[in-house]
């Protein structure tokens, strides 16, 4: 039925990139030398000062759910190129240069697993795969995600870090937003809690989608969210922006989201409160207690 | 209501000893004070002398705490160590995640919320909240919020229904903050949704008025299944000074108004506005804020557990039945 065949279940691998020792590095805020080891085991935040540097999509994975139980799904989905979109160069050269850069097929890596116990499903997006955008793939792999978990009665986290919806997939990017949105509607109708997860940078159609509508959305300290970059803001009123625009504590301020929390906390405070919003009402169990398959899960025609 | 008069009374009517009533508690106690070091430097035996004062002291306590007026609650209610909805929260929840914000334009920190552990049960908390010193009364605007602080309070008292958390909240307003931006943004609206969406909710809603029940500002959060008021704290349709400038033209009328306005949880009460009255310790709360603590934790059990077994709409239907009721009406001629 489909041209990527079943979604595949796959232990996540975990590459630990062998770190010579006695590699040290500027730190890019503070100037401080750092040790790279220290900073790897730090979650990727300057001992010194805290600066937070992008934590790789497998390393938040590694950092959020516990050893060993992060089950990989529709981890071979990839969009395909119904554009023939060429810009320096053709978009397909372009995914598979991205590949090869970071090893990773998409933008996200989507999957199940468990956070301190309990059965979460995870969607984590890497900025370092075409600047984490959204395209076919990723809009498909998070829906699909979603409509697991509304079968299987899991509640949802989704790390965000992108620039948005990818050019490259022009219109059927944008309707990505949509079709995420429509899925967390019904996680919602579920009652199903969903922790929006904002960290440095998260923009664009990303922000004006699922990454908003979290029941919860914890942002990391100092990361960049918006809708409009702030360089495409300057360039519109013609104007400086004010420091700490568009950063997570701007945005506390401005009601936009609920907490920030430092990297090294946010495990325990999903955590707790995935842990607050589960199982408080006996009749949610019913016909909800993860008997479910994935039997009823379609891929969107969009990518057939 | 539009908040008159006076912003910050308790600094004209209390001093260093404490209010201008409770001055003959302070006169026995400075006596008992200077007894003691005398008996000390001098080597006396007053203890029978000591002992005799103290039980007057005793007795003129709870003379006096029991014949206070209205205003002199009003006084205790606005009691500058009164504690505020975060000390409670400190003292009564296990754990609190404290969120923020209304996703629309600000976080008002004159409401704060979040999730709390209370007697191993889950409950979304939210309350007024005033600051203690200059720079924190400014941050919370007094305790008055703006039309983002009842949108927050909303909000999450519909996460808090979605997944069957049982609500509290504080109430400890002036009232509402009367401002332009607050007048450009619908402080109107804002109360007036959260009055509908609350009587619509279908997990508990407690509600304590633990300092002053400011009018619609104290109602935008304010629509439970049980009201509770604290012994000393009010609750009224306009402040005591905005109703003594409007019908007797002048402010220092404010006693009068107070009186007339029957905004004591005993009249509460009667009327039916309010379910319970939670005891204070003598004098009132900022003298004990522990024995509060366990007085206001075993109220708030015993309300919670009332709605222990019932279905949402009986949540719902409660609440609804409870409002319902309220007002006086006689057929006229
Ligand atoms: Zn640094």
């Amino acid at each position: 039925m489909s041209f990527f065949g079943k979604p595949k279940y796959s232990k996540i691998l975990i590459k630990k990139k062998d770190i010579p020792p006695g590699l040290w590095e500027k730190c890019k805020s503070c100037k401080e030398i750092i040790h790279k080891k220290q900073l790897e085991e730090n979650l990727m935040a300057c001992p010194k000062c805290n600066f937070l540097y992008p934590l790789p999509s497998a390393k938040r994975i590694e950092s959020l759910i516990d050893e060993g139980t992060f089950v990989e799904m529709f981890a071979d989905l990839i969009s395909a190129d119904p554009l023939k979109f060429v810009d320096s160069k053709p978009y397909n050269v372009r995914q598979e240069q991205s590949l090869k850069k970071t090893g990773l097929k998409e933008a996200v890596i989507t999957g199940w697993g468990k956070i301190s116990g309990l059965d979460i499903g995870l969607a984590v997006m890497d900025f370092a795969y075409m600047g984490g955008s959204m395209g076919s793939a990723v809009g498909e792999k998070i829906t699909l995600l979603i409509e697991f978990a509304v079968e299987r009665g899991l509640p949802v986290a989704i790390v965000s870090a992108s620039g948005g919806a990818r050019m490259q997939e022009s219109t059927l990017s944008l309707m990505q937003m949509a079709k995420t949105s429509a899925a967390l509607g019904k996680l919602r109708r579920k009652n199903l809690p969903f922790i929006s997860i904002l960290t440095n940078p998260t923009t664009g159609g990303t922000t004006a989608s699922f990454a908003s509508l979290g029941d919860v959305i914890i942002a990391e300290p100092k990361a960049l969210i918006g809708f409009a970059g702030p360089r495409v803001i300057e360039q519109t009123i013609k104007q400086e922006l004010p420091e700490g625009f568009q950063r997570s504590e701007f945005l506390l301020e401005h009601g936009l989201i609920d907490m920030i929390v430092e990297r090294k906390d946010l495990k325990d405070t999903v955590h707790f409160i995935f842990d607050f919003f589960m199982n408080n009402k006996k009749k949610l169990k019913k016909g909800n207690n993860g008997k479910g398959t994935l039997k009823n899960l379609k891929l969107a025609k969009s990518i057939i | 209501m539009r908040r008159k008069g006076k912003r910050n009374p308790e600094s004209k009517t209390k001093t260093l000893i404490g209010f201008e009533f409770e001055k003959p508690i302070s006169e026995l106690e400075l006596k008992i004070t200077e007894l003691r070091d005398l008996s000390a430097r001098e080597r006396l035996d007053l203890s029978s002398e000591i002992a005799s004062l103290e039980e007057k002291l005793d007795q003129k306590r709870k003379e006096i705490y029991a014949h206070l007026t209205p205003w002199q609650r009003i006084q205790i209610a606005r009691h500058i160590d009164r504690p505020y909805t975060l000390d409670y929260i400190n003292m009564l929840m296990d754990d609190f995640k404290e969120l923020h914000g209304d996703r629309r334009f600000a976080d008002d920190p004159a409401i704060v919320a979040g999730l709390g552990l209370f007697e191993g049960r889950k409950v979304m908390v939210i309350g007024h909240q005033k600051g203690r010193n200059v720079k924190e009364r400014t941050f919370r605007r007094f305790g008055m919020p703006n039309p983002e602080g009842y949108r927050k309070a909303i909000r999450l008292m519909k996460l808090a229904e979605r997944f069957g958390v049982p609500i509290i909240t504080f109430v400890d307003t002036p009232g509402a903050f009367p401002g332009v931006g607050a007048e450009e943004r619908g402080q109107a609206e804002a109360i007036a949704s959260n009055l509908e969406e609350m009587s619509l909710l279908k997990v508990p809603v407690i509600v304590v008025v633990i300092g002053e029940g400011g009018s619609g500002g104290a109602l935008g959060i304010g629509v439970g299944n049980r009201v509770l008021i604290l012994e000393y704290a009010y609750y009224s349709v306009i402040s005591p000074e905005g109703c003594a400038a409007i019908l007797w033209k002048d402010g220092a009328e404010a006693p009068r108004a107070a009186n007339a306005l029957k905004l004591t949880g005993k009249d509460l009460v009667k009327f039916g506005v309010v379910d319970d009255i939670v005891p204070e310790p003598l004098g009132g709360a900022h003298n004990d804020y522990e024995l509060m603590c366990k007085n206001l934790r075993d109220a708030l059990k015993k309300a919670l557990n009332r709605f222990e077994g019932m279905s949402e709409d009986e949540i719902a239907d409660d609440r609804y039945n409870r409002f319902r009721k309220l007002g006086v009406v006689v057929n006229g001629v």
